[in-house]
Formats: structure tokens, C-alpha cells, sequence
């Protein structure tokens, strides 16, 4: 079943005028000839879920907009910075007209006549990419004043962040779009009441967007009839690590990981043995490999332990001691926090500290258990998401591979010993 | 004495039109400025600031929020060599060290030739071919030292 991906190898795809043979842009006719609210709620029922990490019903965020407020905004988040993530880059380098379609399509269902697309600053090529594809809309018609006869003006611009991982939470993003430190704000009042400029604000993910085109064709009672009962539709992964085929593949959600990563990935490199693998990017807890056969969508991830996410999938071995990928993970975590609060800033800086001294055979038994108290300390306390990631893999890989955290420890012991 | 060419100020008009707010701005003229110069000196971000109307001040302060603005100059290609978790179980570590060994510079440091800056960078979006680098603008997957040989001693 491919949705997002159909003919994302096609040569030449990028044009506007190939982009148009395959079918492309035929969705805004079918959303013009309705009533906005009603692009809404095919949205609503196709139960499209937020494919940038929380997961949220689309069309639901779409509704919660301050009634008659404008003018409203569109924030396309295309700061793809999550550890393990490469997916939207493929869409938006391939593909930029699906998303252009996605955001003028939900920019009519939204009456929002300004969309912005923030890339990570990284990500010159592919926001080059798309300012040429959005010359050939403009030319085309399908931005600019007066869309296709429906009324509806819209400008849309790409817009470059300069490396800050934290400008993907979305209050952060508006910050930092509006020429600011990539600070997260308080919330509520959520963006869809007070976002850009303190006006009605949709932020959604490239992903979630390239979706809406097809739902706009198909319907959304087709789309909701793919996948598990909550977990609607197809979703891209991002496999990478030990596999054999790592890549960025399209599957049904509820698809079981064993499939993805032992039919479509190719299995373990040099024929392996899974040890343990992160379902949904840096983030979200790690897994053991007995888990392999959970399915992946939403409810059955979370029920293992674990989340979604953003639907990077890293697949480790046997080699590995999952405390040298922690610390890892931490270092990030620490690099990235952007200092505001005190729980995130500190903690992250402190789990690397002592994760590094573990990971160099300086730790003591009683570091793992504090690494767990500052986990607590963390959860649910900081001001954003961040802090809730940085401890994720920390808390799940104690909880998973307490062994592994032994094993280094009790490497000193003995080393003690010897000297 | 920092100053923007004619062409620049009209590209600035324009830039600065895509926003209900000038200060939206800010972000695109530093990387303008970076484009240019490899680096933002104090006087750009002075020139940036009359533009937008901030101050020096406010223009340092939210360009030092970011990392891949630079105050002071940088080689002429910026190498971000990705260290994080799938590119580090394909064996980054080992052809960081390689290449900041093969450069003769420290990891974050720059060549005597001025030629190459190298960063260890976080993850950038290309985890199913890693390891991976960024050169300027352009992205390189599936490394080797053989292959690190081979694009870097081809830079002009």
C-alpha cells in the first residue's frame, strides 16, 4: 500500500509537470467543491493521526482554531532532527509538490491565506528544492491569489532554521521563526488559539501533510479503513542500524516490527542476533528483542513500553552494550536541551556525566540507581518534551539491560582487584 | 567596514516582505551574512540589527542560541561529520578519528590551510545511510575511509 511514497522514485518527480501527469494537485478541485468545514471532517474521519511524534488527530487540531480569528497561520515543521528520523527529508526532496498540495489543501480547509515551511538549517538543499517547486505552483496557479477560482489567496514560503534540535517542538519552532531564541513557550494557550504573531496557528508535520491530498481523493472513511482500529493508515519508517537493508519503507500501521525489520530491512547484519531495538526514534524507550513481534501502531507500542514516536525504527545487535549507546543518546540530550529549565539543563548534563564515567569502567553499582532517581527527578517535571526524551532511553535501557550496566561495573571491581 | 552590496539590500526587501514582523527576519539575513562570509562579525550583526530594528545586542543574543552560526571565520568547506546513534553503530566513531587524523585538526578545530573546518554534528536526517557527513551543502551516506579519501582530496 503506498500513499506517501507512490512513485517516490520516479524520475523527475520534483517537476511540476510530472508531478501533474501522475495526478497531482487533482485533490484542490475536490476541496475547493466543498465547504472548508467539510475538508475538516473528511480529515476527522480518516483518523490521520500527527506523524511528527505525539501522535494527534489532525483534523481535530485543524478544529480547535479560535473561532474567527485572523488571519491564521500554517507552520509546516520540517525541522526533522529526531535521532534515528530521515523520512520527511525523502518526501521533501523527491516529492516537494505532495506537500505543497497537502499544505494548500489544508490551508482551504483552515482559511489560512500565510504558510510558512520551516526547515532545519541543515536542510538547504531540500529548502531550495522547494522554493523552486514553489515558483512552478505559483506559475501553475496553485498558489497565489484566487486559487483555482476558489477564493482562496496563499502565500507560501520556506523559512531556515540554523541547527537547534528543540525548534521541533512546536512553541519553539514558533519562537524561532519569529526571529528568536528556540526557546519552547508556555502552554496553553496552544498555537491553534495563540501561535505565530499570537494568532491562530496550524503546525503540522511534513508527513502528516503529504498525507491529505490522498484522504482529500479517496475519502477518509477509505483511509480509516487501513490499518489497526485506532491506528488509521499507512506510515513511513525510517530502518536503521544493524540491518542489512536500512531505508525508509512505507507500511500498514499494525504491521508487526518482526516483518520490517527481518522482511523488508533484510534482516541483521552478518546474520546477528536482535538484542534490542528503539521503535520510534531517540526518544521512546528501548526494546527488548523478544518483543519483535508487537505490532507497530500507536496503542500496540505503547502497551510494550514504548511509543511511535516518529517512526524511526534503529535496530541493534548482539555486539552492542547498549550503555555506549546511552551515553550517546545522553550527550545529545545534553547538547540539545536549550537551558531554559533548570530539571532539563541539569539532569541532562548530569546523566551524561555519570554515564560516561560507567562507560569508561569508573562507575560504582550505586550510580546506576542515582541515574534512575535524576529519571525521576526529570519525568514530567521539565518545561517541554525534552526532558521527558532524555529519559527515555536512559530509564529503558537501566530497565531492559541492567546487565550490561553490571558488566562494567563489575569490570572495575575485578580490575581493582588484580592491581 | 561591513556593508551590504545593492543586490543584497533588494534581496533583503524581500526576504523581510514574507513576514507580518521584521524581526522574523533575523534568521534568514544571519544566514545570508554566513553565506557570504563564512562568519558573522560583530559589525553584520550591527548592519543586521539597523535592518530589523533590534539591537547588536538582541541579534548576538539569539544568534548565539544556534549552532551553526559562526562568530569567528571558518574554513572554506564546513565538514559536520554525524556522530550520533545509527551513524555510531555503523561505525562513525572510528572515521571521525580517521578524518580529523587525515586533516591534521582537532575535533571543532580548523585546518592551517583554512580549507576545512570539521564539527562532529548531531544526527542530520540521514540515519539509513550512515555513517554520514555534510560538506557545505551537500550530503554524503554510507561512508569508508577510502570514500572520505576520495571526496575530501577532490575539494577544490
Amino acid at each position: 500500500m503506498q500513499i506517501l511514497f507512490k512513485n517516490i522514485d520516479m524520475k523527475g518527480l520534483a517537476n511540476i509537470d510530472i508531478y501533474e501527469k501522475q495526478g497531482g494537485y487533482q485533490s484542490l478541485k475536490k476541496a475547493f467543491a466543498k465547504k472548508p468545514e467539510e475538508v475538516i471532517e473528511i480529515v476527522k474521519v480518516s483518523g490521520l493521526r500527527g506523524r511528527g511524534g505525539a501522535g494527534f488527530p489532525a483534523g481535530l487540531k485543524w478544529s480547535f482554531l479560535a473561532k474567527d480569528v485572523f488571519p491564521r497561520y500554517l507552520a509546516c515543521n520540517a525541522d526533522e532532527s529526531e535521532p534515528g528520523t530521515c523520512k520527511d527529508r525523502e518526501l521533501l526532496e523527491k516529492n516537494p509538490h505532495l506537500l505543497i498540495e497537502g499544505i494548500v489543501a489544508t490551508c482551504y480547509a483552515c482559511q489560512i491565506e500565510t504558510a510558512y515551511i520551516y526547515f532545519r538549517g541543515e536542510f538547504q538543499h531540500a529548502s531550495d528544492l522547494m522554493d523552486k517547486a514553489i515558483e512552478e505552483a505559483h506559475k501553475k496557479g496553485y498558489l497565489g491569489k484566487n486559487i483555482m477560482g476558489s477564493g482562496l489567496d496563499l502565500d507560501l514560503y520556506t523559512h531556515l532554521g540554523a541547527g537547534a534540535y528543540i525548534c521541533g517542538e512546536e512553541s519553539a519552532l514558533l519562537n524561532s521563526l519569529e526571529g528568536r531564541r528556540g526557546e519552547p513557550r508556555l502552554k496553553p494557550p496552544f498555537p491553534a488559539v495563540e501561535g505565530l504573531y499570537g494568532k491562530p496557528t496550524v503546525i503540522n508535520n511534513v508527513e502528516t501533510l503529504c498525507a491529505v491530498p490522498w484522504i482529500v481523493n479517496e475519502g477518509g472513511e477509505k483511509y480509516a479503513a487501513i490499518g489497526t482500529e485506532k491506528s488509521k493508515g499507512t506510515k513511513l519508517v525510517s530502518v536503521s542500524g544493524h540491518v542489512k537493508k536500512p531505508g525508509n519503507y512505507e507500511i500498514v500501521l499494525g504491521m508487526p516490527v518482526r516483518e520490517i525489520i527481518f522482511d523488508l530491512a533484510g534482516g541483521i547484519r552478518n546474520d546477528n542476533r536482535l538484542k534490542a531495538f528503539i521503535p520510534g526514534g531517540s526518544s521512546v524507550p528501548m526494546l527488548t528483542a523478544d518483543k519483535v513481534d508487537v505490532g507497530y501502531d500507536y496503542e500496540s507500542l505503547q502497551e510494550a513500553g514504548s511509543m511511535l514516536g516518529s517512526g524511526a525504527l534503529i535496530v541493534m545487535d548482539h555486539t552492542v552494550n547498549v550503555v555506549e549507546v546511552t551515553l550517546r543518546l545522553a550527550y545529545f540530550y545534553m547538547h540539545e536541551s536549550c537551558g531554559k529549565c533548570t530539571p532539563c539543563r541539569e539532569g541532562t548534563r548530569w546523566m551524561w556525566q555519570i554515564l560516561g564515567k560507567i562507560q569508561t569502567g569508573e562507575g560504582v553499582g550505586a550510580q546506576v540507581d542515582k541515574l534512575l532517581d535524576i529519571c525521576d527527578n526529570m519525568s514530567f517535571k521539565c518545561f517541554c518534551p525534552l526532558g521527558d526524551a532524555a529519559v527515555g532511553p536512559v530509564a529503558s535501557s537501566i530497565k531492559c539491560f541492567r546487565s550490561d550496566y553490571d558488566e562494567l561495573i563489575k569490570k572495575l571491581e575485578g580490575d581493582k582487584v588484580a592491581t | 567596514m561591513f556593508v551590504f552590496t545593492s543586490e543584497e539590500k533588494n534581496k533583503i526587501e524581500k526576504i523581510v516582505g514574507r513576514y507580518p514582523v521584521k524581526q522574523s527576519a533575523l534568521l534568514p539575513l544571519l544566514t545570508l551574512v554566513q553565506r557570504r562570509d563564512g562568519y558573522v562579525s560583530p559589525e553584520a550583526m550591527e548592519a543586521i540589527g539597523k535592518e530589523l530594528e533590534l539591537s547588536p545586542a538582541y541579534v548576538q543574543s539569539v544568534m548565539s542560541f544556534y549552532t551553526m552560526y559562526h562568530a569567528q571565520p571558518t574554513g572554506k568547506y564546513i565538514i559536520l561529520f554525524c556522530h550520533n546513534i545509527s551513524c555510531q553503530l555503523n561505525g562513525a566513531d572510528e572515521l571521525l578519528k580517521y578524518t580529523a587524523k587525515k586533516l591534521g585538526t582537532d575535533v571543532g578545530g580548523t585546518t592551517t590551510d583554512k580549507k576545512f573546518t570539521l564539527h562532529q554534528e548531531e544526527c542530520l536526517a540521514a540515519c539509513c545511510g550512515g555513517p554520514m557527513m555534510r560538506v557545505n551543502d551537500t550530503f554524503y551516506e554510507n561512508l569508508t575511509r577510502e570514500k572520505i579519501d576520495q571526496i575530501l582530496d577532490s575539494l577544490p
